[in-house]
């Protein structure tokens, strides 16, 4: 950053030289008006919108007309936004746009957060002197998720930067030129991207708007909204719920600088619909009838004085939910809800990460890091933000020529000119090819062992000190070598890896990597895909592992079993949990869909979702994060930790286990557990003042609830937080985790959050939401792991399971949503084509698998990737939905008689 | 009068094969060219007041002295030829191509040398069909001979030459968009800086040039920088290849000392107005120049004068309008070429054309208004140089605001009148 001295208005202000003047300008809170430059994008100098006056000097009066996005804010220069020239001609340029843009408005989407509006109001065209008619187009069918609608399009080239660049996608694209200019697909179709919906917010206009909204459409001025965080993936998205009529109506973006940006991921954006799913359970239900609170409490109260209650936690509940049970219960009876085969990876991902020297990275320090090694995991289905900011972080390296060449960063295309298709060094290691492979130097497929050997192999090849591995092949060891060198030259390494795999080895080799970069000086970053919103919350309040929870039914131990917001089916086998369920003798379940976990409990308590609660979670970088409630949900629905511990049960143990509001449970939390000390500061407390839900606009307030009574209600309270049902704020500007929305006067779109930036592009002001929890312990007597394991040999009779994850489909609660449902994929198991050519298949022809008991018949494919002695399952997929994916499993042909088939 | 450019130039119209262009003294340029140093022939031109004959009229020596030199310049450094002629009423790169295909060749093998390029491209405009067998012949011909390819001559310099066919539209003339569409992106330009020179064609240092730039270029080795100035009449250097189209009784292209007044190549070379006809205006440089008048006839075309009366040189291509066509159907026909060529990157120039377009239709048809010939007055400042991308609108302009400048009494006529006087 070089401090300039500008001139603006003939007043002189401090301004980073490296940055262009729209940059400058707006992180100043001055008003230009702007299409085509967005700060993750950079300038083209497309739109002509940011047009201004130039000055030589003092002096001069003519000046002459530049645009504030293509000019680099050098020392001493002079500009003027209010010049009557220069405000001219960006009204012009807004005449330009609007010769052919329809009168859509009333009827348009984006109408209320239109960039465009915001632009057209801001440059003071307002007269309409075009008279002849206007272009038109057919629109696209792109899929149930966005909608298209070209007659709106302005031409600022923003979708087709942001997803063919950016993103990299490569099925949307420019068609023809001068005032026609066609964005869409070769043909119609579902967008391929997994990040296509961020088109939503990066195209100013209508154009590309939210499909699923427009089901349930509402006005953003007319939503009440609340700060929340994604809970379908452990990336913890920030994001922006909002709700009218008891209907949460759509998810946006929430700008945090260190975690999601600008963007979200398809699965975070659109998987809301779960909330307003037929299948919530919205009522108590004791032996599925509906029952009153009161009995259902005195249900619970009667289990918990027989003495031998344990209760099972849950990866996609709050740390409060979590917390609660454990009291209730006793640490020594609270368990983890998650699959034998992935806890014990997650628990030694998590042990890296507290005692290692190894820095686990924010999302937005991952774009930055110059080299990368991925170690195991599918990030674009498992963690899909993070694959997003990867495709970015294979740019750093080739960027430094630019900057040596004197090409500003901001100037986008020059940038890319110059670095054509030149990438830094990424490497993946996985089991089957995965999206990020086109942007990756190298990319090696091997079964979980085998990559895991791999993996140590680098971190040997890196620093000598750790252990060699045996036996292996000049291949790998050349592979291990480049790695090795690649990471050890870049300025900012990162090994990425996670549990998908379910092999601890591979997170260990991955832990290995980075401390030996560490050792030799590079101070390596590691970060971990773990699968769901609370994985790491749930693994830091330490629960034993679920066959312990097993054990104590079969055993007779456990007499009463309470099953947090957890679907147990997937995570153990039929069997076992056929017997877990017919061994305890009562099973209580607190959740808010129905699943086959609440069809099999005695008693179900409706949970709230994180829309109609307020929770902490923590994601995979071990920031914590407070998602707040948007609306009151109807029925007899509360947050699980009130259920459990906010008052209504009686207390018969001697720890404490009644908190009557967020802030108490919270603390307790954070005194209780020294790790969750710093979670009372991922938000402020309800003392801080009042923040409205509501946008000023909000209507149909006094008349809502006319039906019912025509007096006017008392706006419901919130005991947990500063925010309030109402229009109403206090004196107090909130601080960004109390931000429901960003709005700014004049700046109805979500390019508000502009204003709410220290500086464009970088934190909040007031700071970024969130607490990190995990930093390293620098302890010098971690030791190196020699564990290292031999080499993986297929074996005859059975195949190694290795589940995929599919962004749709793979996770329980977006599954809901119809939009996303919709773009499951098919179940097809993967082979490799000479193990498929072994069992005489053919692509897509059925075969049959037994895992454990249960039988499956599904579609094979045929891949020469795919290592040998392995089968690739789609995990959540059906038939595969309800199946814990353990490690083996046999195969064969439908209809034949190979050994090991049952029927 | 010397005429470099064409004397090789066949009565019958067919192309001065390889072994007739040596005989006339071909490829000596570049024999000798291949003893010097680069640097050497980059000061010949300099030295000769070669300016580009594009229609930007760059000083060519100059361009090249911005191309990275030296062991550390990136690698590989382009040469390309900006056969994409496509501005109405231009001819002139068409006749060089078709008529002595090697004379482009080796301006561009000698040029290459100066910079030190490896690779050129001549990127060339798809219909120039006859263009294209004759120059894929000639750098057969000349890959064959040695003249093109590795270690030209035993030189030790090498150079490879490539012809590319564009896929169409006129904004791939502009050299930057040129690039994209040679790289195969959308051609749409880029900013400068950065210059081609430091990232060109696939971001590495490039020079692009006019196709009768290049064959300039190895006469002024021949035959000097002296020679090549005491070749104009005027400060910048060379001949020049002019044409006239419209009305004329000879219609045509001639090569003459630059320099050389309109009112001679008119009335000497084109013949004058055909009978009955009146002059009555021209553009001087193809399509997207400001039009020049009776009162412009003596000043001499070259780059500075032809500016200083208030138009540019451009190609040197003159279109002339006489008395008996509409001047507002005219500029219609070109703005309706403009509109239809905006590449669509830049809001003033693909939403003014367009409107633009619009508006002259209505006049030509009677339905225009007054406030209309405010629209188009309005269109020509917004779409001024540096409000626009590039360079485009800012010349598909000119010939509507000079139009509205000389002609406006036959503006106002259609508008008045709601009807083409001329119909």
């Amino acid at each position: 950053m070089n401090v300039a001295t500008i001139h603006i208005e003939n007043k002189a202000i401090q301004a980073d030289s490296s940055q262009n003047l729209l940059h400058v300008l707006l992180s100043r809170g001055y008003d230009l008006p702007y299409f085509c430059w967005h700060p993750a994008l950079g300038s083209v100098g497309a739109c002509r919108q940011c047009a201004v006056k130039q000055f030589r000097n003092e002096e001069d009066t003519g000046g002459k007309i530049i645009m504030a996005c293509m000019t680099p804010a050098t020392d001493g220069i002079r500009v003027s936004i209010k010049d009557p020239e220069a405000a001219e001609f960006r009204q012009a340029v807004i005449q330009g746009l609007m010769q052919n843009h329809p009168h859509d408005c009333p009827v348009c989407d984006e109408g209320g957060e239109c960039h465009l509006q915001d632009m057209t109001v801001m440059t003071g065209h307002c007269s309409r002197h075009y008279t002849f008619s206007k272009r038109t187009f057919r629109n696209q069918y792109l899929g149930p998720l966005i909608n298209h609608e070209m007659n709106r399009c302005i031409q600022c080239q923003r979708c087709v930067r942001y997803y063919r660049e950016y993103a990299g996608g490569h099925d949307l694209n420019a068609f023809r030129l001068r005032d026609s200019i066609y964005f869409g697909r070769f043909e119609d179709g579902v967008l391929e991207n997994e990040f296509s919906g961020n088109l939503i917010e990066i195209c100013p206009t209508g154009v590309f708007t939210d499909a699923t909204l427009k089901h349930h459409y509402t006005r953003k001025w007319d939503l009440q909204m609340a700060p929340s965080v994604c809970v379908h993936c452990a990336a913890g998205c920030n994001v922006t719920v909002g709700e009218r009529y008891g209907v949460l109506r759509r998810v946006v973006n929430r700008y945090n600088h260190h975690v999601n940006s600008y963007f979200l991921c398809d699965r975070g954006r659109f998987g809301y619909e779960h909330v307003n799913s037929d299948e919530r359970i919205r009522e108590c239900l004791l032996h599925g009838e509906p029952t009153d609170v009161g009995s259902a409490v005195t249900h619970v109260e009667k289990l918990l004085q027989d003495g031998d209650c344990i209760g099972i936690g849950s990866p996609r509940a709050s740390l409060e939910s979590n917390f609660a049970l454990r009291q209730l219960v006793g640490p020594d009876r609270f368990y983890a809800g998650v699959a034998e085969d992935e806890w014990p990876v997650t628990l030694a991902a998590l042990d890296m990460l507290r005692n290692g020297p190894a820095q686990s990275p924010s999302l937005d320090e991952i774009e930055h890091c110059d080299a990368v090694l991925i170690l195991g995991e599918d990030v674009t289905n498992v963690l899909p933000l993070m694959a997003l900011r990867l495709r970015q972080s294979v740019r750093q390296q080739p960027m430094e020529k630019a900057t040596k060449f004197g090409i500003p960063l901001w100037l986008d295309q020059a940038v890319r000119e110059l670095t054509q298709n030149e990438r830094g060094p990424l490497f993946i290691a996985a089991p089957f090819a995965t999206k990020l492979d086109e942007v990756a130097r190298e990319v090696i497929h091997a079964a979980p062992d085998d990559l895991a050997r791999l993996g140590f192999a680098v971190a040997h090849a890196i620093e000598p000190g750790a252990p060699a591995v045996a036996d292996l092949s000049s291949e790998s060891n050349a592979m291990a070598e480049t790695i090795a060198a690649a990471l050890r030259s870049a300025k900012r390494p990162l090994i990425v890896s996670g549990t998908s795999c379910r092999n601890s080895a591979i997170v260990e080799a991955a832990a290995q990597v980075a401390w030996a970069l560490c050792r030799v000086g590079k101070p390596a970053k590691l970060s971990f895909c773990f699968p769901e919103c609370n994985t790491v919350g749930l693994g830091l309040l330490k629960p034993r592992p679920l066959s312990d929870a097993f054990r104590a039914v079969q055993h007779r131990e456990a007499g009463a079993v309470i099953i947090l917001e957890n679907d147990l089916y997937p995570r153990a086998s039929r069997d076992e949990i056929t017997a877990f369920f017919s061994g305890a003798g009562h099973v209580v379940a607190v959740d808010h869909l129905k699943t086959r976990t609440t069809d099999k409990a005695d008693l179900v308590l409706p949970a709230g979702t994180f829309a109609e609660t307020d929770g902490t979670l923590v994601n995979h970088e071990g920031r914590a994060q407070r998602f707040f409630q948007a609306f009151v949900p109807s029925g007899e629905v509360r947050a699980s930790w009130r259920w459990l511990g906010g008052g209504l049960l009686q207390n018969v143990s001697e720890r404490e286990c009644n908190w009557s509001n967020l802030d108490d449970i919270v603390m307790a939390i954070a005194e209780e557990i020294p790790v969750f000390a710093p979670i009372e500061y991922a938000a402020p407390r309800k003392e801080f003042g009042k923040v409205a839900r509501e946008p000023g606009r909000y209507s149909g307030r006094t008349s809502m609830l006319a039906n019912l009574s025509v007096h006017e209600p008392k706006p419901p309270a919130d005991p947990d937080s500063a925010l309030a049902f109402s229009m109403e704020s206090g004196p107090r500007p909130p601080s960004p985790a109390l931000l429901p929305f960003f709005w700014s006067p004049g700046w109805n779109s979500i390019q508000s959050v502009n204003k709410f930036q220290s500086e464009i592009g970088t934190s909040l002001r007031g700071g970024d939401p969130g607490a990190r929890l995990l930093e390293p312990t620098g302890r010098p007597d971690w030791a190196y792991v020699s564990r290292i394991p031999s080499a993986f040999t297929p074996d005859s009779n059975e195949w190694l399971l290795v589940p995929r994850f599919h962004i749709f489909g793979s996770e329980e609660l977006s599954r809901r949503a119809p939009g996303i449902a919709q773009l499951m994929p098919r179940a097809v198991v993967g082979l490799n084509v000479n193990d498929g050519a072994l069992l005489g298949l053919k692509p897509r022809e059925l075969l049959t698998m037994s895992i454990g008991d249960s039988v499956y018949e599904v579609e094979v494919s045929l891949d020469s990737e795919i290592p040998r002695g392995t089968a690739i399952i789609p995990a959540g997929i059906p038939p595969f939905q309800e199946v814990s994916i353990p490690a083996r499993g046999k195969l064969a042909p439908v209809g034949a008689t190979a050994n090991g088939v049952l029927r | 009068m010397d005429k470099p450019l064409t004397r090789n130039f066949r009565p019958d119209g067919e192309a001065v094969d390889l072994s007739a262009y040596e005989r006339a003294g071909g490829y000596e340029g570049l024999r000798k060219t291949l003893r010097m140093q680069p640097q050497e022939v980059t000061d010949l031109v300099k030295r000769s007041n070669l300016r580009g004959r594009g229609g930007a009229g760059f000083p060519t020596a100059m361009k090249w002295s911005f191309v990275p030199m030296g062991a550390d310049a990136p690698r590989p450094k382009y040469l390309v030829a900006n056969a994409d002629e496509m501005e109405p009423g231009t001819f002139k790169d068409r006749i060089l191509m078709e008529s002595d295909p090697h004379q482009l060749i080796e301006g561009m093998a000698v040029t290459a040398f100066a910079i030190q390029a490896d690779i050129g491209y001549i990127f060339l405009r798809g219909e120039y069909r006859r263009a294209a067998e004759r120059l894929g012949v000639a750098l057969r011909q000349a890959k064959e001979r040695g003249y093109l390819g590795s270690n030209i001559l035993g030189s030790g310099f090498s150079f490879e030459l490539y012809l590319h066919i564009s896929a169409g539209r006129y904004i791939c003339g502009e050299e930057t968009a040129l690039l994209n569409a040679l790289e195969g992106k959308r051609a749409h330009p880029r900013t400068k800086p950065p210059f081609p020179q430091v990232s060109g064609l696939f971001g590495k240092p490039t020079i692009v040039q006019n196709v009768e730039t290049f064959c300039n270029v190895h006469h002024i080795v021949n035959n000097g920088p002296e020679w090549f100035r005491s070749l104009s009449r005027t400060a910048d250097g060379g001949t020049k290849l002019y044409g006239v189209s419209g009305k004329v009784n000879r219609p045509g292209l001639w090569e003459l000392p630059l320099g050389t007044p309109m009112r001679e190549i008119l009335e000497v070379h084109a013949g004058g107005m055909r009978d009955g006809l009146r002059f009555r205006g021209l553009l001087p440089g193809g399509a997207s120049t400001d039009f020049l008048v009776e009162e412009h006839l003596d000043v001499p075309m070259d780059y500075t004068q032809v500016q200083k009366a208030g138009s540019r040189l451009g190609t040197g291509t003159m279109v002339v309008l006489d008395d008996k066509t509409c001047p507002v159907g005219m500029v219609w026909n070109l703005e309706h070429f403009f509109a239809q060529e905006s590449c669509g990157w830049c809001t003033p120039c693909w939403s003014g054309l367009a409107w633009t377009e619009k508006i002259l239709l209505a006049m030509e048809q009677g339905t225009a208004e007054k406030k209309d010939l405010e629209t188009l007055h309005f269109q020509t400042k917004f779409l001024a140089p540096g409000n626009t991308f590039c360079a485009f609108a800012p010349g598909a302009v000119e010939p509507l605001q000079s139009a509205l400048k000389y002609f406006a009494g036959d503006f106002h006529r259609h508008i008045d009148e709601k009807r083409c006087p001329w119909r």
